[in-house]
C-alpha cells in the first residue's frame, strides 16, 4: 500500500476528499448562503433607489445609531467581566467553581423574552426596585439604560465562554513563572496572559458584538419601541414588516446582515493574522 | 497595543451613537402616542395635520412620537412605566387593563363619543380572484373543502374578533343551542391552516405563501392588503353578519400630567373625531362616524349587520374569562 | 516532571494574584446581572400554589409543546452533529478554494439576528419560495410542519457543533492518523476507531449546546412553525401566549421548566467536560 510513505492522513484519497468537500460546500451553500442571498434579493427587489430611501430614512438612521451606541457600551462591560471570571475559574480552585461556571450560562438557558420580562418585573414601575426609581423620577425601562441592561444580560457569557477553555488548556505555568520573577498583577496580565489570549478575547468580543446588534426578544420587552428614540434596528425591522413595508424591513435586515458580514470578515482577518504570527514565531 | 486605540475608537463611536440616537427634532413639547402594530402609516398621515392644526390654534410647535407594537404588549409596557400620553388601540381590553391599573379614567368609555372609539371596523374575508370556493358567509367556512388563515386568538386581538364573530353567527343560526355552536366552532377552528401570532404573519401566509382559501381580518386591513397586493388578484367579501370592532382611544392621565401634556393629549384624542382626521381614517378603510365623511365614502363600506361583543358574550371581560383564558372554551374546543 | 507536580498540587495554593479582585467582580456581576433579575421570576412563581404550578406546567397543550420542542431540537441536534462534524473535518483537513469563505460562513447564524433568520427561512421554504418550490413536488413539506421547526433550530445552532469540534481536530497530532493507517485500517475504520474517540467529548459538548439553544429559540422558529395547537406549537410560544394574557405567573411557570431543563443540561455538560479534561491530563501524565 502506498499509504505507508510520507505523512498520509485519514481521508486523504482524492476521491474521498472531493466527495467530502463537495458535500460540505453544497450543503453550506444551501443551508447557510441561500438565506443570506434571499435577504439581499428582497431588499433590492424594487431597485437600489428604494433600498437607499429606506436606509436613509431618519427613523432608520436613529435606529442604527441607538443599536451601535448600545453595542459600544455593552462590549467593555462584558470584556472586563469575562476576563475576570475566566481568570477566576481557570487559575484558582475554590468550592462552587463549577456552579459559578454554570451560572454564567443562564442567559443561554433563558428565552430572551423571559429575560426581558424578568428585568421589567424588577425595574418596571410595579417592580420592587422600579417603584423606588419611579418615585425618584429615574427611568431605566423604556429608555436606553434598560435596553443596555438586557443586552448585557444576553451577551455576558460570550467572552468568558471563549476564554475559559483556552486558559484551561494553556495552564498557568507561564504566569506562575512570572510571579516568581516578581511581576506585579497588572504587568503579569498585560505581558503574559493577554498575549496568549488576545485572539480568543477578540473572538469573544466579536460574538458579543454580533449578538448585541441583533438582539430582539429581550430588547422588545423593555424598549417601548418609541420611534426615533428607543427603537433598535431589529425592532425597527419588525415594525416595518408588520406594517407591510416588506422592502423596508428587508432593507434593515440587509443592514444587519451587512454588519454580520463585516463581523465575520473582521474575525477571519484576525484569525489570519493570528495564524501568520504563530507561523513567524 | 490596541488598548488605547480601542478606547479612542469606542469613545468616538459613543459620541457618534448619542448624536444619532438623540431625538431628531427639538420641539418644546412632545406627545407620545402608544398604538397598535399596523397603524404606523395611519398616524404618519394624521400627526402632521394635527401638529399643523395645533400650531395654527395655539402658536406652539409640538412633536408627536409614536410607539407601535402588539396592543397587549403596548399596554403592558405602559403599566410597567412607559410614559405614553395617549393610547390608540385596536382592543378595548387593553385600554381596560390600563384603567384597571389606575392609569386611565375608570369611565374612559363615557368620556368621548361612541364609546371612546373615533373609528371602527368589522371582520371581513379576503378571497382569491373570482372567489373560486364561493365563500359568502360564515357557514361556508366550515365546509370540508375550505381552508382559512387568521391569527391565533390566543395572541392576537384580531383573531379574537374573528372567533367571536363566528361564535355570534353560530349563536344566531342555531338559536343558542350550545352543543351545535360548539360543533360549529370546533369545525371552524379545525379548518384553520396556519395560526400565525399576528395579523401580518397571517397575511404573509395567505398572500406570499399561497396558503388557504380565505384570509379573515379587519375589513380595513383586508382592503389595505388588496390595495397593496393587487386589486385584480383578490376580492373582499364582507359577510352579511359580522362583528363590531372598536378602536378605542384614551388619555393616560397620570403620564400626561407628569409630562405636562394634559391639554395636548386631550386635544389629540378629540382631534381624531374631527372631519379632517375622519377623512384620513376613511381613506385607510376604517369606518367612521362623521356624517359628511360617511356619505362621501358610502360606496366603500357595504351595509352589514354588526353584532356587538356585549350581545354575543356579555362583555369583553366575560369573553376573556369564558373563552380565551387558559383552559377556557377556546382551549377546550381545540383539545384533541 | 516538575511542572506536572506543580500542576497536580495547584489546588490549595494560590501563587497567582487577583483572586480577591476577580472573585469580587465576578460575584458582583453574577449577582446583579444574572441572579437578581432571576428573583423576579421566582417572585412570580411564589404567587402560585404547588397545585396551580403543577396544573400549568402539565396542561395538555403545554405538554404537547414540550414534545414538539424537544423532538425537533433532538432531530436538529443529531443532524447538526453529522453536518457539523463533516464541516469541521473539511475545514481543518482539506485545502480547497473558498475554504476561508466557508469558514467565515459558519458563524453566520450567530451573527444574523434570529428574527431575520426566521422571516428569511419561512420565505425560502414556503410553497412558492425558492426551496419550497423544489421540495413540495417531492412530497416534502417544510414550512408549517415540525420539519420547519427543526430546520430553523438547526440553522441557529450549527455553529456550536462546528466551533467546538474544529479546535480539537486542529490540535490532533499527525501521529494519530499515521498510527491508525500503518496498522492497515481503512479510512472509515480508522476514523471510527481512532479519530472519533478524540472528537467525542467536543462533539457531545457542541451537540448539547446546540440542543439547549434550540429549546429556548423563539424568533427564528415562530415564522416557520405554523403554530397549530398540539402539532406545531413550541414551548416558547406558550410563554408568549401567557404574556399576552397578562398572566406573568403562568409565563414564569413555563419559563422555569425550560430554565431548569436547560440549566441541568448545561451543568451536566460542564461537569462532564471537567471530568474529561482531568482524564486527558491524567492520561498524559
Amino acid at each position: 500500500m502506498s499509504r505507508l510513505e510520507g505523512t498520509q492522513r485519514i481521508g486523504d484519497a482524492p476521491r474521498v476528499r472531493r466527495l467530502l468537500v463537495i458535500a460540505a460546500v453544497a450543503l453550506s451553500a444551501l443551508f447557510l448562503l441561500l438565506p443570506l442571498v434571499a435577504i439581499f434579493a428582497q431588499a433590492f427587489a424594487q431597485g437600489a433607489g428604494v433600498f437607499w430611501t429606506n436606509v436613509t430614512n431618519s427613523y432608520t438612521r436613529s435606529a442604527i445609531g441607538l443599536t451601535l451606541f448600545i453595542t459600544v457600551l455593552t462590549i467593555p462591560v462584558n470584556l472586563v467581566f469575562g476576563v475576570m471570571l475566566a481568570w477566576l475559574v481557570t487559575r484558582f480552585r475554590f468550592p462552587g467553581r463549577r456552579i459559578l461556571q454554570t451560572l454564567i450560562d443562564i442567559p443561554f438557558a433563558v428565552s430572551p423574552v423571559v429575560a426581558g420580562l424578568v428585568y421589567l418585573l424588577l425595574y418596571g414601575r410595579n417592580g420592587w426596585i422600579g417603584g423606588w426609581l419611579d418615585t425618584h423620577d429615574i427611568q431605566l425601562m423604556f429608555a436606553w439604560p434598560g435596553i443596555l441592561m438586557v443586552t448585557i444580560f444576553v451577551t455576558c457569557p460570550f467572552v468568558a465562554r471563549e476564554l475559559i477553555p483556552l486558559m484551561q488548556a494553556q495552564g498557568s505555568r507561564d504566569e506562575e513563572a512570572a510571579v516568581t520573577l516578581g511581576a506585579s498583577g497588572w504587568t503579569l496580565f498585560r505581558r503574559v496572559t493577554l498575549p496568549n489570549i488576545r485572539w480568543a478575547l477578540l473572538y469573544g468580543v466579536i460574538l458579543t458584538n454580533a449578538r448585541a446588534v441583533g438582539e430582539f426578544g429581550a430588547v422588545s420587552v423593555v424598549s417601548g419601541a418609541i420611534r426615533g428614540q428607543t427603537n433598535t434596528l431589529p425592532l425597527h425591522l419588525e415594525q416595518l414588516y408588520q406594517d407591510y413595508n416588506t422592502v423596508g424591513a428587508f432593507a434593515s435586515a440587509a443592514l444587519l446582515a451587512l454588519i454580520a458580514l463585516l463581523t465575520l470578515a473582521a474575525k477571519a482577518g484576525l484569525e489570519w493574522r493570528a495564524a501568520r504570527q504563530e507561523a513567524s514565531t | 497595543m490596541t488598548a488605547s486605540r480601542l478606547l479612542k475608537q469606542s469613545l468616538l463611536a459613543i459620541a457618534l451613537g448619542t448624536g444619532l440616537a438623540g431625538p431628531a427634532l427639538a420641539a418644546e413639547r412632545e406627545l407620545l402616542n402608544s398604538s397598535y402594530d399596523i397603524a404606523r402609516e395611519l398616524f404618519a398621515a394624521i400627526n402632521p395635520e394635527f401638529t399643523a392644526w395645533w400650531q395654527a390654534e395655539h402658536d406652539e410647535e409640538v412633536e408627536i412620537s409614536q410607539s407601535h407594537g402588539g396592543s397587549s404588549a403596548q399596554a403592558r409596557a405602559i403599566l410597567q412605566g412607559l410614559r405614553a400620553d395617549v393610547v390608540t388601540y385596536n382592543q378595548v381590553t387593553d385600554v381596560q387593563a390600563l384603567a384597571d391599573g389606575g392609569l386611565v379614567a375608570e369611565d374612559w368609555q363615557a368620556q368621548l363619543p361612541n364609546n371612546a372609539s373615533p373609528y371602527y371596523s368589522t371582520t371581513a374575508f379576503l378571497v382569491r380572484k373570482g372567489n373560486p370556493k364561493g365563500i359568502e358567509n360564515w357557514d361556508d367556512l366550515v365546509r370540508e373543502d375550505v381552508e382559512m388563515v387568521f391569527p391565533n386568538p390566543k395572541t392576537s386581538g384580531n383573531g379574537r374578533y374573528t372567533y367571536l364573530a363566528a361564535w355570534g353567527y353560530a349563536d344566531d343560526a342555531f338559536d343558542g343551542d350550545e352543543e351545535r355552536i360548539h360543533d360549529f366552532m370546533r369545525t371552524f377552528l379545525r379548518n384553520v391552516a396556519v395560526f400565525d401570532t399576528g395579523g401580518r404573519g397571517a397575511t404573509t401566509s395567505f398572500i406570499e405563501r399561497g396558503i388557504g382559501d380565505v384570509l379573515i381580518s379587519f375589513e380595513s386591513e383586508v382592503n389595505n392588503i388588496r390595495g397593496e397586493y393587487g386589486e385584480e388578484d383578490y376580492e373582499v367579501i364582507v359577510p352579511p353578519v359580522s362583528i363590531l370592532a372598536e378602536f378605542p382611544v384614551a388619555v393616560v392621565e397620570p403620564n400626561a400630567e407628569r409630562n405636562g401634556n394634559l391639554d395636548l393629549a386631550r386635544a389629540y384624542v378629540e382631534y381624531l373625531y374631527s372631519e379632517e382626521a375622519q377623512r384620513q381614517l376613511a381613506g385607510f378603510n376604517y369606518r367612521v362616524h362623521h356624517e359628511a365623511v360617511v356619505e362621501e365614502f358610502a360606496e366603500r363600506f357595504p351595509q352589514t349587520e354588526l353584532l356587538q361583543v356585549e350581545n354575543i358574550v356579555g362583555s369583553w371581560e366575560e369573553a376573556m374569562e369564558a373563552h380565551f383564558a387558559g383552559g377556557a372554551l377556546l382551549d377546550q374546543l381545540q383539545r384533541r | 516532571m516538575i511542572t506536572l507536580a506543580l500542576r497536580a498540587g495547584s489546588s490549595p495554593r494560590r501563587v497567582l494574584p487577583g483572586f480577591g479582585l476577580s472573585l469580587g467582580v465576578s460575584l458582583l456581576f453574577v449577582s446583579l446581572v444574572l441572579l437578581l433579575p432571576m428573583t423576579g421570576l421566582f417572585g412570580q412563581l411564589a404567587d402560585l400554589s404547588l397545585a396551580q404550578y403543577w396544573a400549568i406546567i402539565t396542561d395538555g397543550r403545554v405538554v404537547a409543546s414540550y414534545t414538539v420542542t424537544m423532538g425537533a431540537a433532538a432531530v436538529a441536534a443529531i443532524v447538526n452533529a453529522a453536518f457539523g462534524l463533516l464541516l469541521a473535518w473539511v475545514l481543518v483537513r482539506y485545502e480547497f478554494p473558498g475554504r476561508r469563505l466557508l469558514d467565515a460562513l459558519m458563524d453566520l447564524p450567530f451573527a444574523l439576528p434570529t428574527a431575520v433568520a426566521g422571516i428569511t427561512l419561512a420565505t425560502l421554504y414556503s410553497s412558492n419560495g425558492w426551496m419550497g418550490r423544489l421540495l413540495e413536488p417531492l412530497g416534502l413539506q417544510v414550512a408549517y410542519t415540525w420539519v420547519g421547526i427543526a430546520l430553523a433550530m438547526a440553522f441557529t445552532s450549527i455553529p456550536f457543533v462546528v466551533r467546538t469540534v474544529q479546535p480539537v481536530l486542529e490540535d490532533l497530532p499527525v501521529e494519530v492518523d499515521e498510527a491508525a493507517l500503518t496498522l492497515g485500517a481503512s479510512d472509515g475504520t480508522a476514523f471510527r476507531r481512532v479519530i472519533l474517540p478524540h472528537l467525542w467529548p467536543a462533539l457531545v459538548t457542541g451537540t448539547g449546546l446546540a440542543f439547549v439553544r434550540s429549546l429556548g429559540e423563539f424568533g427564528a422558529i415562530i415564522f416557520i412553525a405554523g403554530n397549530m395547537p398540539y402539532e406545531t406549537e413550541i414551548t416558547a410560544l406558550m410563554i408568549f401566549v401567557k404574556l399576552q394574557e397578562y398572566d406573568y405567573a403562568g409565563a414564569s411557570a413555563i419559563a422555569s421548566v425550560v430554565l431548569f431543563v436547560s440549566l441541568a443540561l448545561l451543568l451536566a455538560i460542564n461537569l462532564w467536560q471537567g471530568r474529561f479534561i482531568k482524564r486527558l491530563h491524567g492520561g498524559m501524565g
